[in-house]
C-alpha cells in the first residue's frame, strides 16, 4: 500500500464523513486524485461501507446484545463457510467470527429484549444441523465499540505556550 | 537590630546576563485569556500511549520505587543501544557509553558542562531551541550564534559554520529535525559539516530528539557518519516520539570519557532519572513502534494542512520535513514577529511564538506548532486569515 492510500484509509476510518477537499488538505493531493483514489478503493472492496457508531442506549433505545458461542460439526466437503453463510443471513446476527479455542464460532446478536434474543438462538441457531451447542452471554454494558470509547474520552492537559 | 537583607545582591553575576525567555512573556499573556487556540505548544497533543502508562502503573503497584543505577536501568540502556545499532548502524556500549537523564534538557546541560572550559566558545546553530544559549552561559562558556536562512531551508552550511570558528571554539550544537523551523539535514549536507568538525578538532552536540518525526526520507544520525561517533554527544529522548514530555526521559550517547565526565555531574546533582519514567521508556522501546508510526502519520497530515493553509494566506512557509512546527515568514505584513504574535493573540486569540525568541535568525518569522487537533488548526488558520486581511485595509 502506498503512503497516500494509507493516509486516506486512516482518515476515513476515523471519520467517514471527511470531505475529499479536507483529505486533499491533509495529504497534499489534488481533490481529483483523492476522489479517484477513493472510488478505486470502493470498487476494490477495500472500503466496504461507511457506517455510524451510535450509542443506542443514550438515544433511549433499549437494544439487547448478546455474544453467542457455538460449537459446530463440519459437513463433508463444506468447511466453516457453509455454516457461516447460514448464520450471517439472519439480520439479527450483527457479526460472525470463526474462533480458535474452546468454541468454533462467535456471533453477536441484537434484539429488542432478552426474551427475543433467547428465542432467536433457541429456534433459529441451536436447531441448525451443524450446531452442537450454544452458550449465550448477554451484554450488560458496552464501554468501547469498534475502537470508539463510549464515554468522555481523555484530554491531555497542556500549557498553552511551551518551548 | 539586624540590618535589612537585599536578596538581589546575592544573585550570581553571570545569571544577570541571561535574558528571560521570550516564551515566558507570551505564556503570561495567554494565561489571562479564555478561548485561545494555541499553536504555541512545543509538545505532542497526544496522551502517552496507554501501554506505556500501564507499564508505569504496574511497576508502581509492584513496588518499583527505588533509586536506579546512576547510569539508568541497564535494561533501558541495552534497549537504547540496540535501537541505535539497528536503526542507525552506530554501536554504543550500554555499560559505558549510555547515560539516562531527566529529559534531554538535563542531558544538554551536562553535555555542555562536561566539555566547556571557562571562556570556551560554543557555536549554536540558529534558529534554535531556547535552552542552548543559556546553558552555554551557565557552563561559563561563550555562546556564538550562527544563523541559517530560509533560502537554504534553514540548513547550516560548512562555510557558515567555518566563518564562526575561532581558536576558542570547542563545540557546536545542532538540532535536526529542528525546533522551531522543522528543517532537516540530509546526509550529504551533514557530511560537509562533519569535515569542518574534524578539520577544526571540535565536539558536536547533536540534539536529535525529533529524529522519529521525519516525514520525507529518513533521518541521518550525526554519530553514524564516518569518524563522527567519538566526536559526537548524541542527545535524544522520549518526549516527542512517544508523547512522554511530562515523564522527563532523555539520554546521552557518547565516548566513555565523555559519558564519565557527564556522569560526574549527573551523579551528584540528579543521582538518577525517575525509575517510573525509565520503566515507561523500556516499554516504549520494546513495544511502542506502532503507536509512534500512527502519531507520525497524523502529524504528517496536519503538516500538509497547516503549511498549505499558511501559504494560501500569503504567509510564505517553506516545507518543514521534520518535527511538528511550521515556520512562516511574516515579513510581508510589515510587522515584527513580536508585534504580529501579540496582536494575533489579542485580536484573534491565536497563540503562536514569535520567531525571534529562537535567535536573530528567527526575526520576521512565527513558530506555529501543528501538534494541535485538526479542528484547532482549521480554526487558527481562519483566524490568522482574518487577522492578515485586517492588516491590508
Amino acid at each position: 500500500m502506498d503512503k497516500q492510500t494509507r493516509h486516506i484509509l486512516e482518515i476515513l476510518e476515523e471519520d467517514a464523513r471527511t470531505a475529499p477537499e479536507e483529505i486533499a488538505n491533509l495529504t497534499g493531493m489534488t481533490v481529483d486524485d483523492v476522489t479517484k483514489n477513493i472510488e478505486q478503493l470502493e470498487k476494490n472492496g477495500i472500503i466496504r461501507k461507511y457506517k455510524t457508531i451510535i450509542d443506542w442506549e443514550l438515544a433511549g433505545e433499549e437494544y439487547v446484545h448478546a455474544i453467542i458461542e457455538l460449537k459446530v460439526t463440519l459437513e463433508r466437503k463444506l468447511g466453516y463457510k457453509a455454516i457461516a453463510e447460514r448464520l450471517y443471513k439472519f439480520p439479527e446476527v450483527r457479526s460472525v467470527r470463526l474462533l480458535s479455542g474452546g468454541h468454533d464460532i462467535s456471533l453477536t446478536v441484537r434484539g429488542n429484549s432478552m426474551k427475543e434474543v433467547a428465542f432467536f438462538v433457541a429456534e433459529k441457531i441451536a436447531t441448525l444441523d451443524q450446531v452442537q451447542g450454544t452458550t449465550t452471554h448477554f451484554v450488560l454494558k458496552t464501554y468501547k465499540e469498534d475502537g470508539v470509547i463510549l464515554h468522555e474520552p481523555e484530554h491531555i492537559k497542556r500549557l498553552q505556550i511551551s518551548p | 537590630m539586624r540590618g535589612r537583607c537585599d536578596p538581589s545582591a546575592f544573585v550570581a553575576d553571570h545569571l544577570k546576563t541571561v535574558p528571560p525567555s521570550g516564551i515566558r512573556r507570551f505564556f503570561d499573556l495567554v494565561s489571562e485569556m479564555d478561548d485561545v487556540i494555541s499553536l504555541g505548544v512545543g509538545e505532542p497533543d497526544f496522551v502517552t500511549p496507554w501501554h506505556i502508562r500501564e507499564a508505569c502503573i504496574h511497576s508502581i503497584e509492584h513496588g518499583d520505587t527505588a533509586y536506579t543505577s546512576n547510569y539508568g536501568l541497564l535494561e533501558l540502556r541495552e534497549e537504547i543501544s540496540k535501537l541505535y545499532s539497528q536503526k542507525y548502524r552506530v554501536d554504543y556500549n550500554p555499560e559505558s557509553e549510555t547515560l539516562v537523564t531527566t529529559g534531554v534538557s538535563e542531558a544538554l546541560d551536562i553535555a555542555i558542562r562536561a566539555v566547556v572550559n571557562p571562556d570556551d566558545e560554543v557555536i549554536v546553530v540558529q534558529p534554535s531551541y531556547v535552552s542552548y544559549v543559556p546553558s552555554v552561559i551557565f557552563a561559563g562558556g561563550v555562546p556564538v550564534p550562527v544563523s541559517t536562512k530560509m533560502s537554504n531551508n534553514f540548513k547550516i552550511t560548512a562555510e557558515e559554520l567555518e566563518d564562526a570558528i575561532t581558536d576558542k571554539t570547542k563545540a557546536v550544537i545542532i538540532n535536526y529535525p529542528n525546533n522551531p523551523t522543522g528543517a532537516v539535514m540530509d546526509k550529504d549536507s551533514l557530511e560537509s559539516i562533519a569535515d569542518v568538525i574534524v578539520e577544526h578538532d571540535l565536539m558536536m552536540i547533536s540534539d536529535e530528539v525529533y529524529d522519529c518525526l521525519t516525514y520525507n526520507g529518513t533521518h541521518t544520525c550525526f554519530a553514524s557518519l564516518e569518524g563522527m561517533r567519538d566526536r559526537t554527544i548524541l542527545l535524544n529522548g522520549f518526549s516527542k516520539s512517544h508523547a512522554m514530555t511530562g515523564f522527563r526521559m532523555g539520554y546521552a550517547l557518547a565516548a566513555p570519557e565523555i559519558i564519565d565526565s557527564m556522569m560526574l555531574i549527573h551523579q551528584y546533582s540528579m543521582l538518577c532519572a525517575p525509575i517510573t519514567a525509565q520503566i515507561g521508556a523500556i516499554e516504549a522501546l520494546k513495544n511502542g513502534e506502532g503507536e509512534v508510526q500512527k502519531m507520525v502519520r497524523e502529524y504528517d497530515r496536519r503538516r500538509h494542512l497547516i503549511v498549505g493553509g499558511l501559504n494560501k494566506l500569503g504567509l510564505e512557509c517553506f516545507e518543514p520535513k521534520g518535527a511538528f512546527y511550521a515556520f512562516p515568514s511574516i515579513s510581508s505584513t510589515g510587522l515584527t514577529s513580536g508585534d504580529f504574535a501579540e496582536r494575533l493573540l489579542n485580536e484573534q486569540k491565536v497563540a503562536t511564538v514569535p520567531g525571534d525568541v529562537f535567535g536573530e535568525a528567527g526575526v520576521g518569522f512565527l513558530r506555529c506548532s501543528y501538534a494541535a487537533s485538526r479542528e484547532d488548526i482549521h480554526t487558527a488558520l481562519d483566524r490568522i486569515g482574518e487577522f492578515v486581511d485586517g492588516l491590508k485595509v
